[in-house]
Parts: C-alpha cells; structure tokens; sequence
C-alpha cells in the first residue's frame, strides 16, 4: 500500500470514549471542501456543462478504505527527458522558454513527497498536438507539450517548458482561451485526485473566460494564476513561474491526535 | 496549518497529450490471482450522444479485499503486478472498455463490509471537476452494501454491471450524465 496506513487505530481507551455515530468511518477521513472554492458542475457559461453535468444530486459518500487509499507509482515513469520540454531529439521547440517549479503540499501543509505531477499544453502559438485541434496557427514538430515528474521529499517539483500561447474556442463568439498548462495530480489516495489549468499572471484574458472564472471565491480562483519568480529564472536561458499546489489533507479530528 | 485544496479545472478536449502514456486497460497482467472479467460500456450525455472525449480511472482492490500496488511505466514492457489503478479513454463512438479481476469484498464504515466494487472517477470536456461513482458486480449480495443503502433504491441499477447473455465474464455497464437513468454520482 502507499504512504498512509490508513486505519485510524484508536486505543481501546479513546474508542470507549467516542460514540459510534460520532465515528462513522474507521479510516481517518479527507477534509471535505469549503464552499464555493470549487466549481460547480453545471455552468452555463461553459456550454459544454449543460449536456453533461449531472442534473441530481451528488450523493455523499463516507470516506471508506476504497477513498483513503490510491495507487503508488514506478519511478522509472519519470527521468529527465520528461521534465524538460522544450526539445524533441535533440531539437528545440520554439518559443519563449520558462521554468515552472512549486511545491506541491497538503491542506494541513505537508510536503505531498514522491507524488506524480502530469503535464500538458499548447506551444508558443496556442496549438495542440492533438488531431482535433484545428486551430490554424503551426504546428512545432520539436515540441510535444507532455511533460511529468514526481515530486521529490519535500514535495517540490519543476519542468522546463515553453510559454504556451492563447488559443480561440467556439464556446462562444470570440471565445479565447488565455494561456495555460495543465495539470493532473493523483496524491495519496483516491479522494486526492486532481486536475487543474495554471494561468499566468497579467494575462488580458483572464476576466472573460469562463473556464477560469467557474469558481465562485475569488481567492481560490485567483491560486490558479502562477506568480513571477524572479529567484528562479535561469540567467540568460528561461523566465520562471511559481506553482504551488494543495491537495486535500486529513480532517484533523481530536480522535486521531488522541490515536 | 490550514490551506485549501487546489481548485479543479476541465481535462478540457486534449487531455490524451499529457496522460495517455499510462492508459491502462488490462489492469491484471496473467497470472493475477481472482475471477477474470472484461467491462464493456459507453458514456452518454444528456441528449444519449456518446461522448467521445471521456477519461474514466479506476481504483480497486486485489481479489483478497487488498489495496495497494505500484504502476509500472507500460514503456518497460507488460505489467508484472496487479496495481488496482486503471486509466481508460472512451473510443470515437464513446466506449469503453478494460479488463480486470473481480475484486474481493472491503471493510466498509463502522464494521460493515463492502460488496466488490470498482471506484471510478470520470472527466470530460464539459465536467469542470472529476466525478465520483461506483461499479457493482451482479450476483453479488449488495443489498446489505453500505454505500449502495445511502443511494435512492430507484436508481441503484445505475451503479450495477449486467452479465452480457452467453459471455459470463464480460459486464456491461455504461455510464448516463443526464436523463432517466442519470448515473449516480457521489460527493466525495
Ligand atoms: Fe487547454
């Protein structure tokens, strides 16, 4: 299994002391997320939630051992090669080159340690490649835009890559995408999943994209956009972006201080 | 400390790019211990279009109720461990489909025990944050399945797999985001 043995073992003592209904759930649960810092599923705005959002309710599920546990990954899925993608065999991609690097920590603020971060965008020109992205802006045969690392022990991560640019989507007219790379990370357990878009900071786009602005609080949306990082910026080669990223944490209830 | 988990984003229509390295749809390389079966079914959406853009994981168990595992790089060649984890993109007419083995029963909340299930997460284009939902095995005892009691009898069905007549080890179960038969999906 992975990092978190996830029995909340109670002592017999403490155990006595708690009532089954105040301990549904013998795993230690994952914090349930504040309102409005997620978006909601259905959102007009981004037409393609109207036919599939799901119209009933979700249906809260305890967190049982099948949500608290989640797979361990082989390192061999990472090298060097796959944090840096500005060169395809030996060729560099065109574009302005940039550093993306973070840490990636969990809501209680510990470093989420050997954990798989996936990567994946357009290139310098706002294109994918990807068959069904007809935009009409080149193609670069030296850039893929797959990237992916692991984290190392205290949760840090960083690629090297190109500065994606903005790209035109038919959600409505004029709709354009601002520049932005994808992220998907797994974490410890199934409930830890996430996958999210990072933004850059200043981008004219921002106010009108529906995508970006799906998330009622203003804070949580604004975490999306990275931060300049001048420490970072390698001399005479790459500008650098900061990323950190928040994974949930164990609700941290008095029964597991006491266990 | 108290910080607040990342905000979700879409997969959004390329999503292949960055994650199909690691698509996975034999998830017991031969010789995994348990009852071989083959899951087969489609994603449609709320006008009964398949969805062909859709991304499903799975999470399971061992056939002894264990989780754990590690994911090999499929670059090094076939898997030699059962690892539980799936990655499976739905096909230009929206199917799916994967092999496993049929997972052992899980402890469930406060002593219970759970039927074999798979957990699946589901994201698209469309789906702003990834959805949660369950898959059952037929002629598995569910009535007493602890999450399967939180759900409206009426629409449990949307959470059970059907033996395909003549092929008892392929199931079939496909998954409906509006509709009639909306799958149920949790918050979790
Ligand atoms: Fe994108």
């Amino acid at each position: 299994m992975n990092q978190n043995p996830d029995h909340d073992e109670l002592d017999e003592d403490s155990a006595n002391r708690v009532t089954p209904e105040a301990r549904p759930s013998q795993v230690a649960s994952y914090r349930r997320h504040y309102p409005g810092t997620q978006p909601e599923y259905l959102h007009p705005l981004y037409v393609s939630s109207i036919e599939r959002a799901p119209r009933q309710p979700l249906i809260k599920l305890p967190h049982t051992l099948t949500e608290v546990t989640g797979p361990a990954f082989a390192p061999t899925l990472v090298n060097p090669k796959t944090a840096d993608l500005t060169r395809q065999n030996g060729r560099e991609a065109i574009g302005e080159r940039i550093t993306v690097s973070g840490r990636v920590l969990d809501e209680n603020g510990k470093p989420v340690c050997n954990t798989l971060v996936e990567v994946w965008q357009a290139n310098a020109c706002g294109r994918y490649m990807h068959k069904r992205d007809q935009h009409d802006a080149p193609l670069d045969p030296n850039f893929t835009g797959q990237g992916r690392v692991m984290t190392d022990s205290l949760g840090a991560y960083k690629f090297l890559t190109i500065k994606p640019g903005a790209y035109p989507w038919r959600n409505h007219y004029n709709a354009w995408r601002p520049a932005h790379i994808h992220f998907s990370l797994l974490g410890p357990a199934f409930v830890t999943r996430l996958v999210t878009q990072m933004y850059f900071p200043g981008d004219p786009l921002l106010p009108f994209d529906p995508i970006f602005n799906c998330t009622a609080d203003d804070k949580a949306r604004n975490r999306l956009i990275s931060q300049f990082d001048w420490e970072t910026v390698i001399p005479e080669h790459a500008l650098a972006y900061k990323f950190d990223i928040i994974l949930r944490g164990r609700d941290q209830t008095p029964f597991e201080v006491q266990g | 400390m108290s910080l607040q988990a990342t905000t979700w984003q879409t997969v959004g229509p390329y999503f292949r790019i960055g994650l199909e390295y690691l698509n996975t749809t034999e998830l017991a390389p031969a010789g995994t211990p348990g009852e071989p079966v083959t899951v087969v079914g489609k994603v449609l959406d709320g006008n009964g279009k398949p969805i062909s853009d859709a991304l499903i994981e799975i999470w399971q168990a061992d056939a002894s109720g264990e989780y754990g595992g590690i994911v090999s790089n499929p670059a090094d060649g076939a898997a030699t461990a059962f690892s539980g984890f799936g990655r499976i993109p739905t096909d230009d007419d929206g199917r799916f489909s994967f092999s496993t083995i049929k997972p052992g029963p899980v402890a469930g909340p406060a002593g219970t025990m759970q039927s074999p299930h798979l957990a699946i997460r589901l994201m698209m284009r469309g789906l702003l944050r990834g959805l949660t939902t369950r898959m059952y095995f037929p002629s598995e005892a569910v009535d007493s399945d602890p999450i399967l009691e939180l759900v409206p009898a009426t629409r449990r069905a949307t959470l059970m797999a059907t033996v395909t007549p003549g092929s008892p080890s392929t199931l079939q179960w496909n998954i409906e985001m509006q509709g009639e038969r909306e799958t149920v999906f949790f918050d979790c």
